[in-house]
């Protein structure tokens, strides 16, 4: 190998790749067949961590950042000057392992921009894929990324050597789309999805007959969207999410708030702050869907169709809602203890399992690890001391927004004064 | 009448202190401690005993709280390798409880010596996973993987089990400096061993010879690909920092030119 040039092509193409807020390693179980190389940890696990906090787990990477599209949000569009380069297939089997080896990753995350047509670059990454597991006997992680437009007998030789498949649909609206990527049709980035959730259908029904039927991508798929880009409101962005969930069985809907790489009308320009803030509370609202019980409906709707930006999603529907608390702890069910505010899902256990043995009360709840600045307002346990007076939501929130401190508190005041 | 008080005196083993909880057990004695025997603090008024370290008493202790609960025998092995002050003797009490309890799975978390517990075996827990992921190899000539590292906690036999499993075609050594031993697997059994070494590998930036000549080529394009994988106008060092402490940086590649 030739390192110098190497080294080129991955600074490259490792850059082009950053944007892919994925890193996940989780959610496969693949074991180290016959004395081979690697396996895949059900939790995944993170080699290091960027300075901006993302997890490191996979070697994330182009294999070219040629591309035929002019995507508007996208580094590697068509009319971006940036440098071009491209792997051979070989060139990225060596990287993996060498790097697998030495313990500094969990596997390979492959995407590409478009090169010729789609199903010619989703051959090619299949073929790194299909190297890997054949000839190297590496029992790693694989994320491919799904080429929009790839026909559906890819999609099913991907899904054999993939841990995951992903396709990013990037704008939340159709409309957004058309704006945005006017090259490509939203049912590209929806017909690869509709293949991988029914081979994984397949496959599931499947192996309960037959035991030796090949894995189809056990680690599922995933998708992300780009926040900010195209004035969506949460509202939007959560009801699409949901869909994606519902409709493709997605593990994972990611949220990317959109880092300004061009100069462009119809975007953000650049230098404009990234939406962190927003990105972190729709992350919550994810949370609160897919383990906390709740309906998207509940925390996003025309009444309301963002998000509160100084307290979090979970606090700001209770304030809506004061007519369920105060709850007692000692008492109530397990979804409804899940929706007291400084509540997480362990504490919630804790709680459970706690409770059969004596009544708790605020020390033993402090000492579970609540979040009492927050939680006292809405339960109440085995103690004279709680809140008795009437407070208003408002009162309340003011209270609580007093004895916390928020690293984002900078960030929502400036935005409040904004308005005033 | 009240038995006389006693302190237990064992090897320093996971096996030497579960046989000691038999022997405790067996002989309902009132054990007011239980001590490893380079400690040597005995108690005025109490007598010791010397416990033999027996492995089949110890898998009826191991046994015993396993078919009580799966969760509590993790939780007792991994709060022991915590190497926490006084943690034996807690265990005791924490065994005790959990045998006292009938047919109770439930955990009483409102319990202080419980809660505990839990959370140390939390702490111990986070450092093997740690170590899973921040044990970096360093290639040398003899065609070993080779890496040393210094956990807060004693979790190489912890962490062996996950390195046997994934590098199964490669042979490789982790070697922790501060307890001063190390496992090594030679492609066929994980093997522990003790090494006299005469400098610690860190990740440095000037190149030893033991390592394989394309080593410090792979080590730099990850230094690289590192780097490229920041986003500016994301930077967050605190939340950095908090993921990866700063005390593990001297043994990442990847930060090497930062310590």
């Amino acid at each position: 190998m030739n390192f110098e040039r190497t080294k080129e092509k991955l600074n490259i193409l490792a850059d082009a790749a950053k944007y892919d807020v994925s890193c996940a390693s989780s959610g496969s179980d693949r074991k180290n067949k016959s004395g081979g190389l690697g396996n895949a940890t059900k939790m995944g696990i993170c080699h290091s961590y960027t300075e901006d906090g993302r997890c490191v787990s996979l070697l994330k990477i182009l294999l070219t950042n040629h591309c035929i599209f002019d995507c508007a949000y996208c580094v590697t569009r068509k009319s971006n000057d940036v440098k071009r380069a491209a792997f051979k297939i070989q060139e990225v089997v060596d990287l993996t392992i060498n790097f697998y080896r030495r313990n500094y990753i969990e596997g390979l995350f492959l995407s590409s921009g478009i090169f010729k047509s789609p199903d010619h670059t989703m051959e090619r990454l299949v073929s790194v894929a299909k190297r890997l597991r054949e000839e190297e006997n590496f029992n790693g992680y694989i994320h491919l990324k799904s080429i929009p437009g790839c026909s559906d007998e890819l999609m099913y030789e991907a899904g054999l050597y993939a841990d995951r498949l992903s396709v990013n649909i990037e704008v939340p609206t159709v409309s957004g789309l058309k704006l945005l990527a006017p090259d490509k049709k939203h049912e590209d980035f929806t017909r690869p999805m509709h293949k991988v959730k029914s081979e994984i259908l397949r496959y599931k029904s499947e192996c309960k007959i037959i035991k030796s039927t090949p894995k189809y991508a056990p680690a599922g798929q995933s998708t992300q969207m780009i926040i900010g880009a195209t004035g969506e409101t949460d509202k939007d962005i959560m009801y699409s999410a949901t869909y994606y969930y519902k409709k493709y069985q997605m593990r994972r809907v990611y949220y990317s708030g959109y880092v300004p790489v061009a100069e462009d009308s119809r975007l953000p320009s650049v230098g404009s702050q990234v939406p962190m803030l927003r990105e972190n509370r729709l992350y919550q609202t994810d949370w609160l869907l897919r383990f906390y019980g709740f309906a998207v409906n509940e925390i996003v709707n025309d009444k309301h169709p963002n998000l509160d930006m100084d307290i979090d999603p979970k606090l700001s529907w209770a304030l809506r809602n004061m007519h369920h608390f105060p709850v007692d702890v000692n008492k109530a069910a397990k979804h409804m203890l899940a929706r007291v505010p400084g509540l997480g899902i362990l504490s919630v256990s804790k709680i459970l399992n706690a409770r059969k043995f004596r009544k708790l009360n605020w020390d033993h709840l402090k000492k579970i690890g609540v979040a009492l600045n927050r939680a006292k307002f809405f339960m109440v346990c085995d103690s004279y001391d709680w809140e008795r007076r009437d407070l208003d939501p408002d009162r309340i929130k003011g209270m609580i927004l007093q004895t916390s401190s928020s690293k984002y508190r900078k960030q929502y005041s400036n935005q409040l004064s904004l308005f005033n | 009448m009240m038995k006389n008080s006693k302190t237990f005196i064992y090897d320093g083993s996971f096996n030497g202190f579960l046989t000691a909880v038999f022997i405790a057990f067996e002989e309902k004695a009132n054990v007011t401690d239980i001590q490893k025997n380079d400690q040597g603090q005995n108690g005025l008024f109490s007598e010791t005993e010397t416990i033999f370290t027996n492995v089949e008493k110890a898998k009826r202790v191991w046994n015993g709280i396993r078919n009580k609960s799966y969760n509590a025998i993790t939780n007792v092995y991994f709060a022991f390798l915590s190497e926490t002050e006084g943690i034996e003797y807690m265990l005791y009490s924490y065994i005790q409880k959990l045998m006292a309890a009938k047919g109770y799975k439930q955990v009483d978390f409102s319990d202080e010596t419980v809660l505990y517990i839990s959370q140390l075996a939390r702490k111990v827990g986070r450092e093997k996973h740690r170590m899973e992921a921040f044990v970096h190899f360093q290639l040398t000539k003899d065609d070993i993987y080779f890496a040393n590292i210094e956990p807060d906690f004693d979790v190489l036999p912890l962490i062996s089990k996950h390195f046997r499993n994934r590098y199964a075609d490669q042979q490789w050594l982790i070697y922790d400096v501060k307890r001063k031993y190390g496992i090594f697997y030679d492609l066929e059994r994980v093997e522990i061993v003790s090494l006299n070494l005469s400098e610690v590998h860190f990740n440095r930036t000037q190149k030893s010879s033991v390592f394989s000549d394309g080593e410090y080529d792979y080590q730099e394009l990850w230094s690289n690909y590192f780097k490229s994988t920041h986003i500016k106008s994301r930077i967050n060092r605190k939340l950095h920092t908090q993921h990866i402490p700063k005390r593990y940086w001297k043994y990442l590649s990847e930060k090497k030119e930062a310590v």
